[in-house]
């Protein structure tokens, strides 16, 4: 096909556009991870790099099987449906090795993380104004943590 | 805590963000409406706006580039955004939008104006010497052809490719207020007028910029200003600012008649936090105003300084007024709870990567673009294409 003279320069710049898009195309086959939409719109290789991750929590049948006797205290109380790590935090260290100590949580910073009075919290949760309701005691001098029904054990 | 009323949610008591998206939209806005200025006098054949043709595409392309930058800035790995062009997905309005932007770049506003400028591209790669010679020989891409026939062959392309570009410029800033009127939870945002309002402010902004631009050039190269241009200019801007407004009241009444269970909440909100930004400069300094001024122009015979100088400020106005919009959609969407309890605060940092500071210099940083665009492509009508070179050649020494 004979291109007409006049209108060469918009060929010119068709091609370039061409160019750059084909050149878009070969970069995009380079950068583009080979195993990207294996599974899905990700880069499959990722799962396996997840996978890899150290494991930080251990799990609460993990820990009832060293400690029968607080999983036992807890099973009776509200804090029942509690997991172990949400109060102790990611423990899978301690439980692989028990000579790794987990130290103790901070009552006062721990629990009213989940009972501070608060609007957001559904009326029926049990929620208290910390300052007036403790007068500046650790909440273990009254509630047993893993039972924490006053009449169910508390003060120790 | 502090500037907290009320109920907030942890993850809202924070805005996520920031003035840099308040900027966005605004910057967007101006480029499609100065297309459409532009695209009046090719399409439909206004004459009387053609001194302005050039200057609302360069405009265009100016605010175009700096268009992402609000965007990126905002990223804490702008680098990662590259990534919406590698692996797009064609669920995300935001990433199909990144090809919208490209598309209305390369595709139609670099071609309309190469094909506009060729031939003075051309001569000026005949008359300039050094590096200027070198950037314009580029420029031609290697053909000096520009024979009548040429001429009318780009005359013709040019046409087709802003007809295609009205649509796109719709495209490109309707996509922003799609992307806000689709967020469902968000009953600030959430509404399917979203993109029809932004459109219409764009294209008040855009045009009422590209007026200031041409007003202000003209000043500055002591040239006469071209009363017929400004006051059509004028006459679209005030037309389609009535439709804008009318808009903006026809969803600010159905949200009143709705009252749905949003009502009360964002209604306090628009009282008190948002009460200078929304009341006082979007809808009485910003829209009221300038729609009352330039009102004044069409039904009164005012002589040629007094309508200018309402021009200026109503146009100055109006920009005012579509910057404190955006504002208002952006931050206030996120000022209210979901919960509709409570209320936060933005307080806009100063030297921060979404400071005031960069959104400063996000602004200016396209006229200065525009500043050197119209140094290598002058766009004004009355040089004749044969002095363009001369006064180029003379400013090169
Ligand atoms: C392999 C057995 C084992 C597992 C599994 C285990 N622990 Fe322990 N844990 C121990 C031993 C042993 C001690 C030290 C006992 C002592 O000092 O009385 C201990 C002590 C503790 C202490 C007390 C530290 C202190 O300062 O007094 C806490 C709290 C604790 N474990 C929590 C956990 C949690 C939570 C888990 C589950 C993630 C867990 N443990 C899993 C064996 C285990
Ligand atoms: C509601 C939060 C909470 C949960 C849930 C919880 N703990 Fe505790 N636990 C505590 C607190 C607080 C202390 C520290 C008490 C203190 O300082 O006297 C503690 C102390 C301990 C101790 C040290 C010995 C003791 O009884 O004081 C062990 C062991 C322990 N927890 C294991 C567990 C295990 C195992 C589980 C899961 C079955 C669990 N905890 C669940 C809050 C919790
Ligand atoms: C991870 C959140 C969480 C933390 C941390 C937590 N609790 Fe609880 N607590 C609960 C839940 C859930 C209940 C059960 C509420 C229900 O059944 O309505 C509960 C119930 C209670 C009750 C009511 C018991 C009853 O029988 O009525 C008390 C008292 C209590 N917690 C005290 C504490 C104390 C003291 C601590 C700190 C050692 C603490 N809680 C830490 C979640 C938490
Ligand atoms: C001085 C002893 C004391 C201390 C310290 C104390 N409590 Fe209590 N708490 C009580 C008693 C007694 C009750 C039972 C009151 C009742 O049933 O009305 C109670 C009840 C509660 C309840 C249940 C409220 C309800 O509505 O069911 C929660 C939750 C609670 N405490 C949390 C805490 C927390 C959190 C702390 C630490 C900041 C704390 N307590 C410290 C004595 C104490």
């Amino acid at each position: 096909m004979r291109i007409p003279k006049d209108a060469r320069h918009l060929f010119r710049l068709a091609g370039l556009f061409a160019v750059g898009t084909l050149s878009f195309l070969v970069i995009r086959s380079f950068i583009v991870p080979r195993s990207f939409g294996q599974y899905g719109h990700y880069r499959g290789a990722s799962i396996a790099e997840i996978a890899a991750h150290p494991v930080h929590f251990a799990g609460h049948q993990t820990c009832e099987t060293c400690h029968a006797d607080v999983a036992q205290t807890k099973s009776s109380g509200k804090h029942a449906q509690v997991n172990c790590e949400a109060c102790h935090g990611p423990q899978a260290k301690h439980a692989d090795d028990p000579s790794i100590d987990p130290g103790k949580p901070d009552t006062a910073v721990l629990c009213v993380r989940c009972h501070a009075a608060s609007a957001a919290r559904p009326k029926g949760f049990p929620q208290v104004d910390a300052d007036a309701h403790s007068n500046g005691l650790p909440c273990q001098t009254c509630h047993q943590p893993h039972n924490p029904a006053i009449a169910a054990g508390g003060s120790k | 805590m502090p500037g907290v009323e009320g109920f907030m949610y942890p993850n809202e008591v924070s805005l996520y963000w920031s003035v840099l998206i308040v900027l966005y939209p605004f910057i967007t806005g101006l480029v499609a409406g100065a297309f459409i200025l532009a695209s009046l006098e090719r399409v439909f054949r206004v004459e009387a706006v053609k001194p302005t043709y050039r200057l609302a595409l360069l405009t265009a392309l100016a605010f175009l580039i700096v268009a992402p930058l609000p965007l990126q800035l905002h990223l804490g790995h702008p680098e990662r955004s590259f990534e919406m062009y590698l692996t797009p997905h064609r669920s995300s309005a935001m990433a199909m939008f990144g090809f919208v932007y490209l598309w209305y770049l390369m595709a139609v506003l670099v071609v309309e104006i190469w094909l506009d400028y060729r031939a003075d591209i051309v001569r000026l790669s005949q008359s300039t010497t050094g590096w200027k010679r070198l950037l314009y020989r580029i420029m031609t891409l290697g053909s000096d052809n520009i024979s009548q026939g040429a001429l009318r062959i780009d005359e013709r392309v040019g046409w087709l490719v802003t007809l295609i570009g009205i649509p796109s410029a719709f495209l490109l800033h309707g996509y922003v207020g799609f992307i806000f009127g689709s967020i469902k939870a968000n009953p600030w945002w959430s509404s399917p007028l979203m993109p029809v309002v932004f459109i219409f402010s764009a294209m008040v902004s855009g045009i009422a910029a590209v007026m200031l631009l041409y007003m202000a050039a003209t000043r500055l190269r002591r040239q006469p200003i071209d009363m017929r241009c400004v006051d059509t200019i004028a006459m679209y801007m005030f037309y389609i600012f009535i439709v804008d407004f009318s808009l903006e009241m026809l969803d600010l009444i159905h949200r009143i008649y709705e009252a749905d269970e949003s009502f009360r909440s964002l209604d306090f909100m628009v009282h008190t936090r948002l009460r200078f930004s929304q009341i006082v400069l979007q809808l009485i300094v910003g829209t009221l105003t300038p729609i009352l001024l330039l009102a004044l122009t069409q039904v009164t015979k005012l002589s040629a300084i007094v309508r200018k100088r309402i021009y200026v400020i109503s146009a100055s106005l109006a920009l005012i007024g579509i910057f404190a919009m955006r504002w208002n959609v952006v931050i206030g969407g996120q000022l209210f709870s979901k919960s509709f309890l409570g209320y936060t605060t933005y307080k806009m940092a100063l030297a921060t990567r979404e400071g005031l500071l960069v959104s400063i210099a996000l602004t200016i940083l396209p006229l200065l673009i525009l500043a050197v665009l119209v140094k290598l492509l002058p766009p004004w009508t009355e040089q004749t294409h044969a002095s363009i070179p001369a006064a180029a050649a003379a400013q090169a020494h």
